[in-house]
C-alpha cells in the first residue's frame, strides 16, 4: 500500500493560512517584563545561574543546560532579575515551572551582550559545536529538541542529506512561510552551516505548494548563492510537494522526498537524513555569525478573534497577552487559545503565559471557528481512521486496546509508531478523541516500564550486596581452612594409621569439589565477560542514560564479586586436595 | 488533540454516525421499493413493524441500562437493524415472528454485548438465523410475485391481518411459494436443470422479480460506495468468490449446479454483499482483512448452498465469518511505517531469561 515517494493516508483540512500571510513580518514591541521558563526544550530543564536582583543584559546567559539533552536560556531583555520562582507556563500539564523573571525600566536601553562573531567557513567543528551549545538554539518547529545534539550526529551516523523541513502542513501556521519570505538567505546559509557540520552531500528543501511567495523567494535566493559562490557545495535542491496533512511530519516528509523510511523507534539519522526547520537554521546561523543567542523567535498570531493577525518576531518570555493585544485581540470573542497548530497543538487556559522557544503559533479562535467537539459516540469500526493514517496503523484497533488497557496488544499493533498527527480524530464520524487515548496509553506504558526498570535496578543492587557478602564469607572460610590445615599438618605427624581409609574418602570428595568449583569459576568468568560486554556496548552506543550505565556497572561488579568468591573457594579446595595427596 | 473536525467541512463522506446510518437507510430504499413492488404490502408491513420494534426495544434496554435513550437512538443504528431484518423476512410475517427476531437482534446480539460498536455478530443476521432455525415453516414461505396492485395481489388489509396473525399465510392463495434457490435446492436428483426450469416450478415471474430486486440492491450498494460508507473490498471479494466457485461448479456439471448469474442474482447475495457483510462493527478492519473476510463469506455461502441444508446461506456465512474476524484482524495488519514486515498474529511476550543468548 505504501507507494514510492509518498506516504499513505493524509487529510486536507481547511488551510486558514491566508489569515496571517497578508501582512509582512514585523518586530514586536520590546516587553517590559519577560518570564523565561527553564524547560523550553525537550530534555532536562536548565538551572538558573543568576540571582534575584542581578542586572542582566540582552543575550546574557541566565540558566545553564543540565545533562546530555538540555539547552541554555538567555536573557531576552536588559533589566533586573526580579524573581526566580514557579510560574504558569504553556505545557500540556497546565502546571507551573521554574522561571527566571526579568524586568526592564520602561525607558531602559536594550543593551546587548553578544558572543564574538564566527565565520563558520573558517572555524573548526569543535568551535562551532561549542557555540551552538552556548547559544540555546533548539528546534523552533514546535518540538524544541536542542540543536547542538543534532549537530553532533556525525559522531554516530553518516548523513548524506540535510533536509530543510519547510512543509509547514498544519493549518493556520505561517511562521516558516514568513521566515522564508523575509530571511531566505539566512536560512540557506544556516543550512550550509549544518550541512558542513554533518558532512551532508546535499541540501534538500521540502515545501508545500501552498506557499508560492516563499517558493519564489527561495528560488531567487538559491540562484544568488549559486552565482555568488561558484563552488557552492553542497548543492541545493528545492522540492515542492502537493499540500496534504501531515506532509510536514519528519518521517512523512522523508518518505515523500527521498522514499526512505525511518525505522521504527529510530531517527532520521538512521537513514542518513538530518531534518531542520527553517527558523532553527536561521537561529543557528545568527548564533554563529552574529554571536547572538536564541532570545527571540518568529511566531504566527492568528485566529478570527484577532483584528490584525500576522507574524511577529518577539522576544522569548513576552507575555502572550501582550502579543495578542498588540494584534487586536477581541477578548469577548476569544473562545479557545491554542499554541501550535489546531491538529497537534495544545489548548491553553489563559493568555497570561510567556512565549517560549516552542511557540510557533498562537491561535485566538472564536467559538464558530474551532467549535467544541460534539459528544463522543461509540466506535463502529467504520475504518475512516485507517484510510487517513499516515503511518499505516489500525487506529480503531489501537483505540480498543488503549481503552481497555490491553497495553501489550496496543504495543503489538505498533502504538509507539503513532505520530499523534490527529488525522484519525479529524475524520472520526463518532467524534472520538483517538489521539488522547493513544497518549494516555503511551503514558501508562512508559510509566510501567519506568517502574519495571526501577525494580530491576533495585534487584541488581540487592544481588550485588548478596554477592559481596558471599565473597567475604568465602574468603573468611578459606582463611579459616588454611589455618585449620596448618594445625592439622602438625597433628598428622603423630596420627594413627587407622585414619588412612577415611582420608582416602576425603581426598575423593575434595577432588569432586575442586572439579565443581572449576566449572563454577568458568561460569563466573563468562558471566563477567558478558556483563562487561553489555557495559561496553551501552557506553559505545552513547544512548543509554547515566542510570542505565550505573546499573550495568553494578552488574559487572556483581559478576566480579561472584568470580572472586568462587576463586577463593577454589583455592581453598585445591589446597585441601594437595594436602590430602602429600599426606598419602 | 485535534481541534478541527471534518464535520465542520463540506465533504462527500458523512461525518457523524447518525448521518452515516441515515444514508444507509436511504440506500435501502430502492431495494425495499422493488421488493414491495413485486411481493406486495407484506414487505412494507415487515419493515415498519421491525423498525418500530427495534426502536422501542432499544429504548427499553437503554433505559434499563441507565443510558439516555434519545442520545443513543439518534445514531439511527436501531433503525438500520430493524430495516435490514424486516426486508430479510418473508413478506407478510406475523408480528410475533418479527418480535422474536428483533429481540434476538437488538436485545441479545446488540445491547447485551454492550450496544453499538460492541457486537461481535451482525445483529440483523443473528435475529434472522434464530428465526430460520426455530421457525423453519413460516420462514421459508415466500410470497408469490403478485405485485402491489395486481388482481391476485395481497391487499393492504390482508397484509395487516397477516401481520396481526389473524390469517394463516398458508391459507392465502398468493402466499404459496418458495424462493428460486429453495426450489432449485429441492430439485429431484434425476431431473436435469434444464428440464427443471422448463417445468416452471415457481409462480410466474418469480425469477424476474428476484433479478430485479437484486439489481435494486445493487443500486443502493452503488450509492453506499459513492458516499464512501463502505469500501469496495468486501462486496467485490464476496461476490467474486461466489462467482468463481459457481462458475467452476457450473462448468463441471451444468445440469445440477446453478449458473453464476443464478447464484448472484437469484437470492440474497447482492443484498448480503453490500448491506450485511459490510457492517463495519462485525467485519474485519484492515483493507486486506476485508478482502479475506468477504471472500470467506462468499466461499461459505457457496458451500452451504451446494452442500448444506439451507438454500440461501448469507446469514450463516456472515455469522461464521464474524467468528473469524479477530483472527483475521491479527493476521492482516498493514505494514506500519518504519517496519520491515507487518506484525502477524498475537505474539506471546517471552520472559527476559528466555531471550538471553545461550552461553
Amino acid at each position: 500500500m505504501a507507494k514510492a515517494f509518498d506516504f499513505p493516508g493524509g487529510i486536507h483540512p481547511p488551510q486558514r493560512k491566508t489569515l496571517s500571510t497578508r501582512t509582512p513580518l514585523i518586530q514586536a514591541a520590546l516587553p517590559t517584563r519577560v518570564v523565561l521558563p527553564m524547560d523550553q526544550h525537550i530534555g532536562t530543564p536548565a538551572e538558573p545561574c543568576v540571582e534575584v536582583g542581578q542586572r542582566v543584559r540582552t543575550g546574557e546567559r541566565v540558566a545553564l543546560a543540565q545533562g546530555l539533552i538540555s539547552a541554555d536560556v538567555h536573557a531576552s531583555i536588559t533589566g533586573t532579575v526580579t524573581a526566580i520562582e514557579e510560574r504558569p507556563v504553556p505545557h500540556p500539564s497546565q502546571g507551573k515551572r521554574l522561571c527566571v523573571v526579568i524586568e526592564r525600566e520602561p525607558d531602559g536601553d536594550d543593551e546587548w551582550c553578544l558572543m564574538p562573531p564566527l565565520d563558520w567557513r573558517q572555524a573548526d567543528d569543535d568551535t562551532l559545536l561549542e557555540r551552538l551549545m552556548h547559544s540555546g538554539v533548539v528546534g523552533l518547529g514546535g518540538a524544541g529538541f536542542p540543536s547542538q545534539i543534532k549537530a553532533r550526529v556525525r559522531e554516530l551516523h553518516a548523513i548524506d542529506t540535510l533536509l530543510v523541513n519547510a512543509a509547514e502542513c498544519e493549518p493556520y501556521i505561517t511562521a516558516d512561510d514568513l521566515t522564508l519570505r523575509t530571511y531566505a538567505d539566512d536560512v540557506l546559509e544556516g543550512a550550509r552551516l549544518f550541512a558542513r557540520l554533518c558532512r551532508a552531500e546535499r541540501i534538500l528543501i521540502g515545501i508545500e505548494d501552498n506557499k508560492p511567495e516563499a517558493i519564489d523567494t527561495l528560488k531567487q535566493a538559491i540562484d544568488n548563492v549559486v552565482t555568488r559562490d561558484t563552488q557552492s557545495e553542497p548543492p541545493f535542491e528545492l522540492k515542492v510537494i502537493a499540500t496534504r496533512y501531515p506532509s510536514g511530519g519528519e518521517k512523512q516528509l522523508i518518505k515523500r522526498l527521498l522514499n526512505r523510511e525511518v525505522p521504527s523507534h529510530g531517527l532520521p539519522a538512521d537513514v542518513g537524513v538530518l531534518c531542520h526547520n527553517p527558523g532553527t537554521l536561521r537561529a543557528a546561523l545568527r548564533a554563529v555569525r552574529d554571536g547572538e543567542p536564541l532570545i527571540s523567535r518568529i511566531v504566527t498570531l492568528t485566529g478570527e478573534a484577532l483584528d490584525h493577525p500576522g507574524n511577529v518576531e518577539a522576544r522569548l518570555g513576552t507575555s502572550m497577552h501582550e502579543l495578542l493585544t498588540a494584534a487586536g485581540l477581541k477578548e469577548h470573542e476569544l473562545a479557545r487559545l491554542v499554541m501550535g497548530g489546531p491538529m497537534m497543538g495544545m489548548a491553553l487556559d489563559s493568555t497570561a503565559l510567556p512565549l517560549v522557544k516552542k511557540s510557533n503559533c498562537l491561535i485566538a479562535a472564536t467559538e464558530r471557528e474551532l467549535p467544541a467537539p460534539p459528544p463522543e459516540q461509540p466506535c463502529i469500526r467504520c475504518g475512516a481512521c485507517e484510510q487517513v493514517c499516515p503511518a499505516s496503523l489500525l487506529p480503531q484497533q489501537l483505540y480498543w486496546f488503549s481503552k481497555s488497557r490491553e497495553h501489550d496488544k496496543a504495543e503489538l499493533f505498533n502504538l509507539f509508531d503513532c505520530i499523534e498527527c490527529g488525522a484519525c480524530n479529524y475524520v472520526c464520524p463518532s467524534h472520538i478523541p483517538l489521539v488522547q487515548y493513544y497518549q494516555a496509553a503511551k503514558g501508562e506504558i512508559r510509566e510501567r516500564r519506568h517502574e519495571a526498570h526501577k525494580a530491576e535496578h533495585a534487584r541488581h543492587r540487592f544481588e550485588f550486596r548478596q554477592a559481596r557478602l558471599a565473597r567475604e564469607a568465602a574468603e573468611k572460610e578459606a582463611k579459616r581452612q588454611a589455618r585449620a590445615q596448618a594445625a592439622s599438618r602438625v597433628a598428622t605427624r603423630t596420627a594413627q594409621p587407622s585414619r588412612e581409609a577415611a582420608q582416602g574418602e576425603d581426598a575423593a570428595a575434595a577432588k569432586e569439589q575442586v572439579k565443581q568449583l572449576r566449572i563454577a569459576q568458568a561460569a563466573a568468568k563468562a558471566a563477567l565477560r558478558k556483563a562487561e560486554k553489555a557495559l561496553a556496548r551501552a557506553s559505545e552506543a552513547g544512548e543509554a542514560d547515566q542510570d542505565d550505565l550505573d546499573d550495568l556497572e553494578l552488574q559487572v561488579a556483581t559478576a566480579q564479586e561472584n568470580l572472586r568468591a568462587t576463586e577463593a573457594r577454589l583455592a581453598a579446595a585445591q589446597q585441601a586436595e594437595q594436602q590430602g595427596e602429600t599426606r598419602r | 488533540m485535534s481541534l478541527m473536525h471534518a464535520s465542520a467541512e463540506p465533504a462527500r463522506l458523512p461525518t457523524s454516525t447518525g448521518r452515516v446510518m441515515a444514508w444507509l437507510l436511504l440506500a435501502t430504499l430502492p431495494g425495499i421499493a422493488t421488493l414491495a413492488w413485486y411481493f406486495g404490502w407484506g414487505v412494507l408491513t415487515n419493515v415498519l413493524a421491525a423498525t418500530a420494534f427495534a426502536v422501542a426495544l432499544e429504548a427499553l434496554v437503554l433505559k434499563l441500562r441507565g443510558r439516555s435513550p434519545t442520545a443513543t437512538l439518534s445514531d439511527n443504528s436501531a433503525l438500520v437493524t430493524g430495516v435490514l431484518l424486516g426486508v430479510s423476512l418473508p413478506p407478510g410475517s406475523s408480528w410475533w415472528l418479527i418480535l422474536v427476531g428483533v429481540v434476538a437482534a437488538i436485545v441479545i446480539a446488540k445491547q447485551l454485548f454492550g450496544g453499538l460498536g460492541h457486537n461481535p455478530f451482525n445483529p440483523a443476521m443473528v435475529g434472522y438465523a434464530l428465526l430460520l432455525v426455530a421457525f423453519p415453516l413460516p420462514m421459508t414461505q415466500w410470497a408469490a410475485p403478485h405485485g402491489l396492485f395486481g388482481p391476485e395481489a395481497t391487499t393492504l388489509p390482508d397484509a395487516l391481518r397477516l401481520l396481526a396473525g389473524l390469517t394463516d399465510p398458508l391459507a392465502l392463495d398468493g402466499m404459496s411459494g418458495a424462493t428460486p434457490l429453495d426450489a432449485f435446492k429441492h430439485k429431484p436428483e434425476a431431473v436435469m436443470a434444464s428440464e427443471f426450469w422448463a417445468s416452471s416450478p415457481l409462480p410466474e415471474g418469480t425469477m424476474n422479480a428476484w433479478h430485479s430486486v437484486s439489481l435494486a440492491w445493487l443500486v443502493g450498494g452503488a450509492l453506499l460506495l459513492y458516499k464512501r460508507l463502505i469500501g469496495w473490498h468486501i462486496p467485490v471479494a464476496m461476490l467474486g468468490a461466489m462467482a468463481v466457485i459457481a462458475a467452476l461448479l457450473y462448468g463441471v456439471d451444468p445440469s445440477h449446479y446453478g449458473s453464476p448469474l443464478f447464484h448472484l442474482l437469484g437470492g440474497a447475495a447482492i443484498f448480503g454483499a453490500f448491506f450485511i457483510a459490510t457492517d463495519p462493527v462485525s467485519a474485519a478492519t484492515s483493507r486486506k482483512g476485508k478482502l479475506y473476510y468477504g471472500a470467506g463469506v462468499g466461499v461459505l455461502v457457496m458451500l452451504i448452498r451446494t452442500t448444506g441444508a439451507y438454500p440461501d446461506a448469507v446469514a450463516f456465512a456472515v455469522l461464521l465469518m464474524n467468528f473469524a474476524v479477530p483472527f483475521i484482524d491479527y493476521y492482516t495488519q498493514p505494514r506500519t511505517y518504519g517496519h520491515h514486515a507487518p506484525t502477524r498474529g498475537i505474539k506471546v511476550k517471552r520472559l527476559e531469561d528466555e531471550t538471553e543468548e545461550p552461553r
